[in-house]
């Protein structure tokens, strides 16, 4: 194996495992973290020229654990906590590394002690091998607030007591919901992210993916672990066809269907198929259920909207929001008519989480469109241009309303 | 989501501030370093700085190809940019609530102001 970006996705795949077996030996999962991210990028900067070591888990285990006792011996305010860990013996044999501590350290990295940007800190950094200026890159903040994101995140976890073990079985449903909450974050970060950034930021969907099926092979009983991984895979096949060259959104019904990456398309319907046929159906489901929908039809116009009004009708039931709410209402227009979307519009407007939401007035905007009334629809658009903080967004809002102007 | 946290103050209060007694001035640079210390341990500080004194500020400005600068101090306008807090965090109350922690929130003005993304949701 030769070349950097192999060398960089082996790292990724180790990276979780080095560190558990680092926590389980001594046992500090802040200074064990530390020292495998500086065994990774002491071996992101020597493979690439020297060569993949024969047993490249093997050599980050030393380098780590090496760097670790180093750290654990010069930092004289961690002097007792040495002794804990000289006493501590290291478990016979190589361990192969299991399902259960691949999913206990994104437990660990999730815990619920944390805030959510912390949660994605972490995660992104311990489990999936991502440096600290990766991250800082992805997320547009500077390198040092994501490095004190991270310690802090982890002295934090260490004050409140939390172990590397599995929570108890009561309470890992909760848990992992933490879990798709911070895959979820990761992945639409990196979706919604348009040209300036691209680059890096497609990174995180790719490392979105990974996590979430490295999640739903630890789990592949939870349906929402099946949910959310089947929901990235149908919303990000549409990623080709959903920006113009110049970066400029394309509304899902004006997407050239040709580009989406059919074996995407076709993994997440599989899923969906098998997860809705088994137990209850959360969110995710609903929300990938959705998507597959929108992936079976060849053209917009094809597209079963009755289906997808039940589907949201479903999720208004288990997971209400603003965006559930006004996306149900383009739903009630394609099935209804537009007249019956702009009633229920106004109607559900007066609610508080929608006042004053771009979003109102922009699906008023297209609604209004749809009716003929290009006068009105050209104002809302235009109101909603100003309210939103997307720039992209902005963009296509004001293109359509220069479209209505001509 | 990020927010940028302005806060503004006026002459006003400025003398206000520079008559209190030592112990209060203290008071306040405590309740400046305890919210510090709490933003950056939730993660959410980006970056905090205060400003110098207005008298010490340049406006640059650049017309018809010309850069010309004017050194202060100007006429007092009411309202100062004194300093400010870059912070990132889940929504537009909690920003609020970071705002309202502010010691100058009591005689200045605290602006809120959510910073522009370059994502964007398909429509």
């Amino acid at each position: 194996m030769s070349g950097g970006a192999a060398v960089e996705g082996l790292l990724r795949e180790l990276a979780p495992q080095v560190l558990t077996r680092l926590v389980r030996r001594y046992g500090d999962f802040d200074s064990s973290e530390d020292a495998v991210q500086e065994a990774l990028l002491a071996a992101a900067q020597q493979w690439p020229d020297e060569g993949v070591p024969e047993n490249p888990r093997g050599w980050l285990v030393t380098v780590a654990s090496r760097r670790l006792i180093e750290m654990v011996r010069s930092d004289a305010a961690r002097r007792r906590r040495e002794a804990g860990t000289a006493q501590r013996e290291p478990p016979p044999g190589e361990q192969q590394p299991s399902a259960d501590d691949s999913l206990t350290l994104l437990l660990l990295c999730c815990h619920p002690s944390l805030t959510p940007a912390s949660q994605v800190a972490l995660t992104l950094r311990a489990v999936g091998g991502l440096t600290t200026a990766e991250i800082a890159r992805a997320y547009l903040v500077p390198e040092a607030t994501i490095g004190q994101r991270i310690s802090r995140a982890k002295q934090r976890i260490t004050a409140s007591g939390a172990r590397f073990r599995l929570p108890s079985a009561e309470d890992r449903p909760r848990r992992i919901a933490g879990v798709l909450q911070v895959l979820y974050l990761v992945f639409n970060e990196g979706y919604t992210a348009s040209s300036g950034a691209e680059l890096v930021r497609t990174d995180l969907v790719a490392e979105a993916v990974r996590l979430a099926r490295q999640l739903h092979a630890a789990v592949p009983e939870d349906g929402e672990a099946a949910g959310l991984l089947a929901l990235m895979l149908l919303t990000d096949a549409r990623r080709a066809a959903r920006t113009r060259d110049d970066g400029a959104l394309v509304p899902l019904a004006e997407q050239d269907r040709g580009r989406w990456d059919r074996n995407a398309i076709d993994e997440g319907l599989a899923l969906v198929e098998r997860t809705l046929a088994s137990g209850p159906v959360g969110p995710y489901q609903l929300q990938a259920a959705i998507a597959a929908v929108h992936a079976e039809a060849p053209r917009a116009e094809d597209t079963d909207w009755p289906q997808i009004l039940a589907l949201y009708d479903l999720l208004r039931l288990t997971a209400p929001g603003p965006m559930v709410t006004l996306n149900r209402v383009v739903a009630v227009a394609m099935v209804h008519g537009a007249e019956e979307g702009l009633r229920l519009l106004r109607e559900v407007e007066a609610e508080e989480a929608l006042a004053g939401h771009h979003r109102v007035d922009a699906v008023r905007a297209h609604l209004l469109e749809l009716v003929g009334d290009r006068t009105a629809a050209r104002e809302a658009y235009l109101r909603a241009a100003r309210r939103t903080l997307s720039v992209p967004e902005q963009r296509y809002l004001r293109s359509r309303a220069v479209a209505l102007g001509e | 989501m990020k927010y940028l946290v302005l806060i503004y103050t006026n002459p006003d209060a400025r003398r206000l501030w520079e008559q209190l007694p030592e112990a209060e001035q203290a008071q306040g640079l405590r309740a400046y370093a305890a919210l510090n210390e709490e933003l950056a341990a939730s993660g959410e500080m980006i970056v905090s700085e205060s400003l110098a004194d207005p008298s010490l500020a340049r406006q640059v400005t650049v017309r018809g190809g010309q850069i010309s600068a004017t050194d202060g101090p100007f006429a007092e306008t009411k309202e100062q940019l004194a300093g400010f807090y870059l912070v990132e965090c889940g929504s537009l109350e909690r920003a609020t609530e970071i705002a309202a922690r502010i010691p100058e929130a009591e005689a200045g003005v605290i602006e809120v102001r959510p910073v522009r993304t370059f994502s964007g949701l398909e429509m």
